[in-house]
């Protein structure tokens, strides 16, 4: 059962992964990456992590929504009525990808991994992680806070207009304009 | 189901996104390719958590951090792509070419 559940998200991932690429609209490739979220999302929790899994669907589709209002404000073919080739370097790309892809298969294969049995049992994962999180990893779940703080401020001042002060300076009558 | 099928999968999902943050010429196109990517670390990590050392909680830490990665990625590529578009009117890598040398 497991393997079936496991095999048809496994499929349905890597196909929307493909599809994002592949359609013709920057919002449909937007919806195919969330499609493709929310399956890897399912192989997660069906590893055991539960809190985690879900934690990834709840992002994914808020993170998702806000992404297709961009890709709609820097879409060049709004609502794919056109077929839409946007690549460069296309045979490169996949060449390096292809190569990257034999390499960690390749890896995957002939590690002999030190595999100890499966460990399942979501709620002494979730609180495991709690626990791991305010104790021994407390300096990630700092950082990972301090991060999200500094990306709020970066993207706020990257992403604000360009007042007058940062046109004009101090002259404000705009005699060193150019 | 072992430990290699997960691994693949989370391998073909990272190769997708190198593929796609490789050859797309949209900035935002080319965010979905990174993001793909950590899609990819996150299922590996979970395999790891599951099969190799008994239920570590480092395993954990590590979708933790991904998943935070993905949505600082997301946040300061979207905070970049409107700097440079208010700027120059550019949306295209190949447009922004001129650190190139």
């Amino acid at each position: 059962m497991d393997a079936v559940v496991f095999w048809a998200l496994a499929a349905g991932a890597t196909v929307l992964a493909v599809a994002v690429f592949v359609v013709d609209s920057m919002a449909r490739a937007t919806f195919a990456l969330l499609g493709s979220f929310l399956l890897a999302a399912g192989e997660i929790i069906l590893l055991g992590l539960a809190y985690l899994g879900v934690v990834i669907v709840v992002m994914m589709i808020m993170e998702m929504v806000i992404m297709a209002v961009f890709m709609v404000m820097y879409m060049m073919n709004p609502a794919g009525l056109m077929p839409m080739s946007m690549v460069h370097n296309q045979r490169g790309a996949l060449v390096i990808a292809g190569g990257v892809f034999a390499a960690l298969a390749a890896g995957i294969f002939l590690i002999p991994w030190p595999t100890q049995g499966t460990h399942s049992s979501g709620a002494d994962a979730t609180f495991d992680l709690g626990k791991v999180l305010m104790g021994p990893h407390m300096l990630t779940m700092m950082l990972l806070g301090i991060t999200l703080f500094a990306t709020m401020i970066v993207t706020v001042s990257l992403a604000a207009a360009r007042g007058r002060y940062d046109r004009l300076g101090d002259d404000l009558e705009g005699g060193s304009r150019q | 189901m072992s430990l290699q099928v997960f691994l693949l999968l989370a391998a073909a999902l990272f190769c997708v996104g190198v593929y796609g943050a490789l050859s797309q010429q949209s900035i935002v196109m080319l965010m979905m390719g990174l993001e793909l990517m950590f899609n990819g670390i996150t299922v590996a990590a979970s395999a790891f958590w599951a099969y190799v050392g008994p239920g570590s909680p480092s395993d954990q830490v590590v979708v933790v951090v991904a998943v935070v990665a993905m949505a600082v990625e997301m946040a300061v590529g979207f905070a970049v792509t409107t700097a440079i578009f208010r700027a120059r009117d550019v949306d295209m890598t190949d447009m922004a070419a001129d650190l190139k040398q």
